[in-house]
């Protein structure tokens, strides 16, 4: 690996004059389970790595926030989104989407602010936190800015983030109707790939479903269902898979992946699709009861 | 040329003050200045496992931790398993039941079954594969590690039986040459 200063800033303000005095010579180290491969592969090869684990504003957390929002640090880990009981409860899609990534030992160390900022179009925590209609929190020399995870991910590996910004944490705005979630995917082995397929439904009481996924094109996309077909149990299963096509219409997926062909794709996108869908309805019944 | 730091941690139960350099890995602390070299080096990208260490109650993969960012917590590694020379039921349950081959993966398979059992003292199969899906044995010992992590759970260890367990050590242990004759 090739030598770099390293610092651990303990307030917010110090890791944002570390960013702009070292530019794009400074990487942010959270989790680092991206960070060191691409450390050692050369990929990346900073001035100095800034370590945020110990900033208490960036720290670990599911907290409550404004208006009944929810507010989640930016370094928790996979392992601590999967177990949280809130979560759990209320962003079923997130526990699952986070409970999957790597290994155990991935999990442990993989923070969410890390997953989205990675960009990956594979993230597995990203078509879940769509559906919520998640909120980026964003800090920099200006100060706070808050954008719509829709509008973080510009493609594989960009993101809407300045040049001396970092995400301080992820709010999940109340909804006017509570989301029922759940998530799908597709690996070719438990505990080690990136996804193949990845998506996530959303479904409230007033019939709106929200659809995103991702694996399947440059970034992940969020889909609604403005028509009220797939959550009307009277719908045909015609009428759905016509919905679902328009869904799933701007899936484009590789055609040189190692992962999966675009073919395999696409097939496994609209099965995990509906999956996702009957399993987000089941929810909202359940909690409906 | 970027200075050495100087870290404190606890390794296996012992304070620790190292010097190391930024870029190297809690991998490379541990087995090239601290001399413990039971946590293997492999992958390097995290998917094989066999660096798995215990940094504070979680399993990690030590090659994608910065040795820095270990200031001041607490590593376990396979070395901290046995208890005053002796094998912990854990490890005595991994000869027992033949989940050695060639043996390379065995330490982070140890340190991945011991985290998961402090955490779920009696996992279920899938709980025990989920726990474990992150490292790799190219022998293909899966069934009998799964069965060793069972039997420790259940508190077999009947290769145990024979030797009494000092005060104060873990239940079941027995000594490391007792347990390599078998």
């Amino acid at each position: 690996m090739q030598p770099f200063a390293y610092a651990r800033p303990e307030t917010l303000a110090e890791v944002v004059a570390l960013l702009e005095r070292h530019g794009p010579g400074a990487r942010l180290l959270a989790g680092g389970t991206d960070l060191v491969i691409n450390l050692r592969d050369g990929k990346v090869r900073p001035e100095v790595v800034v370590d945020v684990k110990r900033v208490p504003e960036l720290a670990p957390g599911i907290t409550a926030g404004e208006a009944g929002s929810l507010v989640i640090g930016a370094t928790t880990t996979m392992t601590q989104l999967a177990a949280h009981p809130v979560i759990r409860r209320d962003l079923a899609a997130l526990a699952e989407g986070a409970a999957v990534v790597g290994s155990v030992q991935i999990r442990n160390r993989a923070t969410l602010a890390g997953n989205l900022c990675n960009a990956s179009p594979a993230a597995d925590t990203a078509p879940a936190l769509l559906v919520h209609g998640a909120i980026v929190v964003a800090t920099g020399p200006a100060g706070d800015r808050r954008i719509p995870l829709d509008e973080f991910f510009v493609r594989s590996g960009v993101t809407a983030l300045g040049p001396a910004e970092l995400v301080r944490a992820i709010e999940i705005p109340p909804q006017a109707s509570r989301i029922a979630s759940a998530h799908q995917r597709r690996t070719r082995r438990r505990g080690h790939d990136l996804a193949s397929v990845t998506v996530a439904c959303g479904v409230d009481a007033a019939g709106l479903v929200r659809v995103a996924y991702g694996s399947v094109g440059p970034r992940p996309l969020l889909r609604v269902d403005t028509t009220g077909t797939l959550a009307d149990p009277r719908a045909t299963d015609e009428a759905r898979t016509a919905v679902l096509e328009a869904i799933f219409a701007d899936a484009t997926p590789s055609a040189t992946s190692m992962r999966a062909g675009p073919e395999y794709r696409l097939a496994m996108l609209r099965v995990l699709g509906r999956r996702a869908l009957e399993a987000a309805l089941g929810r909202l019944d359940e909690a409906a009861a | 040329m970027i200075a050495t730091l100087p870290i404190a941690l606890v390794v296996n139960g012992a304070p620790r003050v190292v010097a190391v350099e930024p870029h190297h890995t809690l991998l490379e602390v541990l087995r090239d200045d601290l001399g413990l070299t039971g946590t293997k080096e492999c992958c390097l990208v995290g998917e094989c496992g066999a660096c798995t260490v215990i940094l504070d109650g979680r399993s990690v993969d030590a090659c994608l931790v910065l040795a820095v960012e270990a200031e001041g917590l607490e590593v376990r590694t396979v070395e901290g398993l046995a208890v005053d020379g002796r094998l912990s039921a854990l490890q005595a349950a991994f000869l027992d039941k033949g989940a050695v081959q060639c043996g390379f993966c065995i330490p982070g398979q140890l340190v991945s079954a011991q985290a998961l059992l402090d955490e779920v003292p009696h996992p279920s199969r899938p709980e025990i594969e989920e726990g474990l899906a992150g490292n790799l044995c190219r022998c293909g010992c899966y069934e009998q590690i799964f069965e060793a992590v069972e039997a420790t759970a259940a508190g077999e260890g009947h290769l145990t039986a024979s030797a009494a367990p000092p005060a104060g050590a873990n239940a079941g242990a027995r000594s490391v040459e007792e347990g390599l004759d078998q």
